[in-house]
């Protein structure tokens, strides 16, 4: 698959309570959710982000708290994936079980800058900046992520289990 | 070469003889825990499968902890969603108001953790429970729905870090002030998808309440899981409590580690986290005048009885400071009983604090103590983000119960020798 969208760009250690303020969990509505992504951060990103645009950021992005709560408004509120320097372990497990995107490129997430147009391709995992030509390689998946990732999470890949126990 | 005791549990879990950092294993799970934030998105997942039961109703765990007693409607809506799940699948182990705790306080209380478990929680700091020699990790609520419906999760074997703690503790240095020294070292995500190993002298003198909190904020470095050895401290603790039979897993003498981190403990002041990211540390000697406006005793990380005791120690005698709200919680209701027994409700009243019933409430900025803009509270928790505790532009500074006592007491955060 090909992505393409304009970036947002975020620095080192984004908590997930930043991604998603606890005081909004009261529901796990998607919508709901996608209302108050990076609130804390950005106050303006919910209404100004557009369908397909892509979160760049530094190191160890999405750490804190568990919360799925916080891929899941990344991913409702139209942002078509996260490249960042490194991931906490947790985003990084919730954002594959959901199907949000995620690609870890130290080097883009250093180069690439705000409103930049960034096109990635999913299978290859390489990154391309539109903006200013350069060309960065993801770490790929390891294979088993990547069979989550083609069944298109982690339920998905439950209920076959499950069912093939029946 | 020999397995570290994360290896052995998670191996003896996948049914292999021996596994190796950075494998991809299925393992089982003796428990699976959820709360009212997490659970809610479980179930949902879980209920889409289309299968009527969980894979064991004595090992899957329903704590509403966080938003109760239930803040506002939406917040009740959740928790019934856990109840009604909870009465549908007959589970043994829900606990609604009245005898629900701070989960991470709760479980291993209740015998329901024992060590050498592998448990999953769909809360960051289930990790608490390794200080019973158990592999606990956190995970979002997709891995507890499939953990529900399978009663497995997959994992990627850690690396490990050893980290050995030697020397006597200086007064009034506990678990927290060695967990946040550590993070303060090795940054927030220095110990980024691993196991972190606590070993050495100050570690087997540490009761288990200071053990809970150590491995408690093992996220907060990053860490997969945090683990403690099995000793005649662990053992005493479980003995009376466990619901299960156990199994003792211990590092053997050749195991592999990523790196070994020594720590000279002699050294070591009380310790606090300022804004906004538990790794900014400062001995206590360096923090100069921070004026607060709310302290917090509290949270699955200083929620316990020893938290209580030490708090009440410093307060005894003393009122808090007038411009200072002080909130005590204790962790669950059989904490909140024994600090009744021990006199220690009739110290905190005295002082002009306010004794709330078991809650995360205020650590996650849900409710009972919420912080207006500029406001700042010095608290016994686990995290100080942005936005952590109420107002995007509060400030939160973490400390050990010991230092907040003497802060409540002050109006400023303050060593506890300071207190006279």
């Amino acid at each position: 698959m090909k992505l393409e969208g304009k970036t947002w760009k975020f620095g080192n250690d984004v908590d997930t309570d930043v991604i998603i303020p606890a005081r909004y969990l009261n529901t796990s509505s998607p919508e709901e959710l996608a209302r108050h992504c990076m609130e804390d951060a950005d106050p303006s990103f919910s209404s100004k982000v557009q369908p397909g645009d892509i979160i760049v950021a530094g190191k160890n992005f999405g750490c804190g708290s568990s919360r799925e709560h916080a891929p899941i408004a990344i991913k409702a509120s139209g942002v078509a994936a996260v490249i960042a320097h490194s991931f906490a372990r947790i985003f990084y497990r919730n954002s594959i079980n959901i199907g949000l995107p995620i690609f870890e490129s130290p080097e883009a997430a250093e180069r690439v800058e705000a409103g930049h147009q960034v096109a990635i391709d999913t299978e290859s995992g390489q990154i391309k900046n539109l903006t200013t030509g350069e060309i960065f390689q993801a770490q790929p998946f390891p294979s088993f992520m990547q069979e989550l990732i083609e069944a298109g999470g982690l339920m998905n890949y439950v209920a076959k289990k499950v069912k093939g126990n029946a | 070469m020999g397995m570290t005791i994360t290896e052995k549990i998670l191996a003896e879990h996948a049914g292999l003889e021996k596994v190796e950092p950075g494998q991809l294993i299925n393992a089982k799970l003796d428990i699976v825990l959820g709360n009212d934030i997490t659970a809610p998105v479980a179930i949902k997942e879980f209920k889409k499968l289309g299968l009527e039961k969980v894979f064991d109703k004595e090992r899957v765990c329903l704590v509403p902890d966080h938003f109760t007693p239930n803040k506002d409607i939406k917040s009740a809506e959740q928790a019934k969603m856990l109840r009604e799940f909870a009465r549908e699948q007959d589970l043994t182990n829900y606990f609604d108001v009245g005898q629900m705790g701070v989960e991470h306080c709760l479980l291993p209380e209740q015998g329901i953790v024992v060590p050498g478990d592998v448990v999953i929680g769909a809360d960051s700091h289930t990790c608490t429970y390794g200080a019973l020699g158990a592999f606990a990790t956190g995970v979002g609520s997709t891995d507890m729905a499939a953990g529900m419906a399978t009663g497995e999760a997959w994992f990627k074997v850690p690396e490990s870090i050893k980290f050995v703690y030697y020397g006597k503790l200086q007064p009034y240095v506990g678990g927290k002030d060695l967990i946040l020294h550590t993070i303060g070292d090795i940054g927030v995500d220095g110990a980024r998808y691993m196991a972190m190993e606590f070993t050495g002298e100050a570690i087997s003198g540490l009761s288990m309440d200071n053990r809970f909190t150590m491995c408690n904020m093992a996220i907060e470095a990053g860490g997969k899981n945090g683990i403690i050895h099995f000793d005649e401290i662990t053992e005493a603790y479980v003995k009376n409590r466990a619901k299960r039979t156990w199994k003792v897993f211990q590092s053997d003498a050749d195991a592999k580690y990523a790196q070994v981190i020594e720590y000279d403990c002699s050294k070591i002041e009380p310790q606090v986290a300022f804004p906004h990211l538990p790794e900014n540390t400062k001995p206590i000697s360096q923090v100069g005048n921070v004026t607060i406006d709310q302290v917090v005793i509290g949270s699955c990380t200083n929620g316990r009885m020893e938290d209580l005791r030490v708090a009440a120690s410093i307060l005894k005698g003393h009122k808090v400071h007038k411009e200072i709200r002080l909130i005590v919680i204790p962790g669950t209701q059989e904490i909140y009983r024994q600090a009744m027994h021990e006199g220690l409700f009739d110290i905190f009243l005295d002082a002009g604090a306010a004794i709330s019933t078991p809650t995360c409430g205020p650590c996650l900025g849900g409710h009972m103590g919420i912080l207006a803009k500029g406001e700042r509270a010095l608290s016994t928790t686990n995290r100080n983000f942005v936005g952590r505790m109420g107002h995007p532009e509060s400030e939160v500074y973490l400390a050990s119960p010991a230092v907040a006592a003497a802060s409540a007491v002050l109006g400023r955060i303050a060593a506890p020798w300071e207190v006279k």
